[in-house]
């Protein structure tokens, strides 16, 4: 039967009008959702470049050229040249394979930034929101207190408070970024939960619980990504800024912000180790920027 | 909803009565949820201040402290007390504005940020005129020419704003305009050779260097605040001018826009006077939000500028772990946020007859 109603070619395959299997009706629908990206100019461009960091992240030793932490003091602070592509820094180090390690941590850091705030903001968010009552002023009064800080300002205060380091840094700026996944959460479920498939499923007798992680959360999960995306760009400056502040990853770690922390003091006399891990992360940021906006357009195009 | 012109006005009255009593409500919920606001606040706070690992007995005493005097130091501090009660007595310093002293100045923590608040203060000013002058046209006109090249660059350097580490750009500024091409000032407010010929009046070194009338020291102070603030300025343009931008768009799209084209009105004047009135109140609190944001901003600013104010006194801070400081500046940043919110919600109401 299959073999019979099978067309010849894969694109025919996905174009078919009435999808005969639900794996067919998947498939198609992936490939929509693809062709609708692929036609976004900003979220090819920020997604090519994450894909690109991501890539050199995972490759990071079979693309770097030299040990990250052999120090050679008759080479520091060189300009770039074929035996360092990038130049050294300020004990000699080679900056590209730093560079290229850097990426490592930076998407380490966000990485499990929303890891951990995108699950615990979409959970308040969304109790908040279908539970409603006092709960919900409760938990709203919470989200309001940490959003009276700017996101900085409360990661310095936490890792101030847990001492630096790079896992600190990662739970302080966590605890700074899910109020705003809760608040959006929130909202959306107060749209959500007048639905009527939503009534369908109380007459049921089914458990709030069950509504929320089952009926709600899921439907809240695509305006999540998209606002993860774009915080991401902030998460990354944020872990950059510590960094520099010497209160997140520690040297002689190659994170971005860290080194740019070292080469402050080189500044005046060359200014390309400090130009070269900003760069990197101003692209990184601005991809993140880029593919949140690019994703956000496509889901609301009111937004445009 | 009244037709009878004999029951219009008392029922009138009795409106505005209605209204008079919703108005008093809703601001007294609002003073109750600044109230709990503020509390969490201080909650937040003491729990950053007692979630230190570091010893706070050895951090006043030193390592080198006697078993005894370290008994007496912790009875001192109050920890042997519940924690219900530490609250309590720790909510009652901060109601009075007493953070402690502050460790690295030896000075109570209050009269520390009032001395430094004014360096930031005219910084985030100068920036915030920067921010507002460019911003806010910069939005309204890539509203009004939607699609164009303009509009897409004015998109492009808001999103290159975002993306942007600006202590990396303030670095990089250095580098360039200080170091190699001399144009401006270097870190810090002033030169060293001036700084005796300053009279410190208003704490705006701008203003007290044009009160002096000498031309070269104003100079000198215009060179060290200009390349900070322009780059803090760009963060707050970057906000302003996205958040005026779809601001105006959204009325542009609105009927008496189209009517008043219809009328013979030029685009010009359609927009700057009439569609630009109607967005005004949300422009407003926008600035004030950005202007708080600089705050934020200043931290790393500052620390990269040598400027000495706030921010840099937050980050000594924090680098020499002294939690008193951190604490009290996080509780100011956090009181000026609320205050600005609550102004923002004023102007609203005050200003914007529909959220009446």
């Amino acid at each position: 039967m299959a073999d019979i109603t099978r067309p010849s070619s894969l694109s025919a395959w996905l174009r078919e009008p009435i999808p005969t299997s639900s794996w067919q009706a998947r498939a198609q629908q992936l490939w929509l959702s693809w062709r609708a990206l692929r036609s976004n100019p900003s979220v090819m461009f920020g997604g090519t470049v994450i894909l690109a960091v991501a890539l050199l992240a995972i490759f990071a030793p079979l693309v770097a050229t030299h040990d990250i932490y052999a120090q050679d003091l008759s080479i520091r602070l060189q300009k770039p040249s074929a035996a360092h592509w990038l130049g050294t820094d300020e004990l000699g180090r080679d900056v590209y394979s730093r560079l290229v390690f850097g990426a490592r941590i930076t998407l380490y850091i966000a990485g499990l930034t929303a890891i951990i705030a995108a699950p615990i903001g979409l959970m308040v968010g969304t109790t908040a929101g279908y539970i409603g009552g006092w709960v919900d002023t409760v938990l709203m009064r919470i989200v309001d207190v940490f959003l009276a800080f700017p996101s900085l300002i409360l990661a310095l205060a936490f890792v101030a408070a847990l001492g630096p380091g790079i896992e600190n840094a990662i739970i302080a700026i966590s605890l700074a970024a899910w109020p705003p996944i809760a608040r959006l959460a929130r909202a959306e479920t107060l749209s959500i939960r007048k639905s009527d498939y939503i009534a369908a499923v109380r007459l049921q007798k089914a458990s709030s619980l069950r509504i929320i992680f089952n009926h709600i959360m899921p439907m809240c999960i695509p305006s999540v990504i998209v606002r993860v995306t774009l915080n991401m760009a902030a998460i990354i400056l944020t872990a950059a800024g510590l960094g520099f502040l010497g209160l997140g990853a520690q040297p002689p770690s190659p994170e971005w912000g860290t080194m740019l922390s070292s080469a402050r003091e080189f500044i005046f006399t060359n200014g390309t180790i400090a130009a070269i891990p900003g760069t990197a992360i101003l692209l990184v940021s601005l991809a993140f920027n880029l593919l949140g906006d690019g994703l956000r357009d496509m889901m609301d195009p009111r937004h445009g | 909803m009244m037709t009878n012109p004999a029951l219009a006005s008392p029922a009138r009255a009795s409106d505005r009565q209605r209204r008079l009593l919703t108005l008093a409500r809703s601001f007294g919920n609002r003073a109750v949820s600044v109230a709990a606001t503020l509390l969490g606040l201080a909650a937040l706070t003491f729990f950053i201040g007692h979630l230190l690992p570091l010893d706070p007995v050895i951090a006043v005493l030193g390592p080198n402290a006697t078993h005894d005097a370290y008994v007496a130091m912790y009875k001192q501090l109050g920890l042997d007390q519940p924690l219900w009660k530490q609250f309590a007595v720790y909510l009652g310093h901060i109601v009075q504005f007493d953070f402690g002293n502050a460790l690295t100045t030896g000075r109570p923590v209050v009269t520390d940020i009032a001395r430094v608040f004014p360096a930031t203060l005219e910084l985030a000013s100068v920036a915030i005129l920067i921010g507002t002058g460019i911003g806010i046209p910069a939005g309204v006109l890539s509203a009004m020419y939607r699609g164009s090249p303009l509009d897409h660059i004015v998109r492009f350097v808001g999103l290159l704003g975002y993306s942007t580490p600006h202590f990396w750009l303030g670095l990089m500024g250095l580098s360039l305009f200080y170091a190699t091409l001399g144009w401006i000032g270097g870190p810090g407010r002033i030169d060293t050779m001036y700084e005796l010929d300053l009279e410190p009046r208003t704490g705006f070194y701008l203003i007290d260097a044009a009160l002096t009338g000498d031309l070269a020291l104003f100079k000198d102070v215009f060179g060290h605040i200009v390349l900070p603030a322009s780059i803090l300025g760009f963060t707050a343009l970057t906000y302003i001018s996205r958040m005026t931008r779809s601001f105006m768009i959204e009325q542009l799209g609105q009927e008496y826009v189209v009517t008043a084209r219809v009328k013979g009105l030029s685009w010009a004047r359609t927009v700057w006077v009439h569609a630009f009135r109607n967005v005004a109140v949300q422009v407003v609190t926008v600035v004030a939000l950005s202007y708080a944001f600089l705050l934020e901003g200043a931290v790393l600013t500052e620390t990269v500028f040598a400027w000495p104010g706030f921010g840099r006194y937050l980050t000594n801070a924090l680098l020499a772990g002294d939690m008193n400081a951190v604490v009290g500046c996080t509780i100011l940043i956090g009181v000026i946020f609320i205050g600005i919110n609550i102004v923002c919600d004023l102007l609203y109401r005050v200003f914007d007859p529909r959220t009446r």
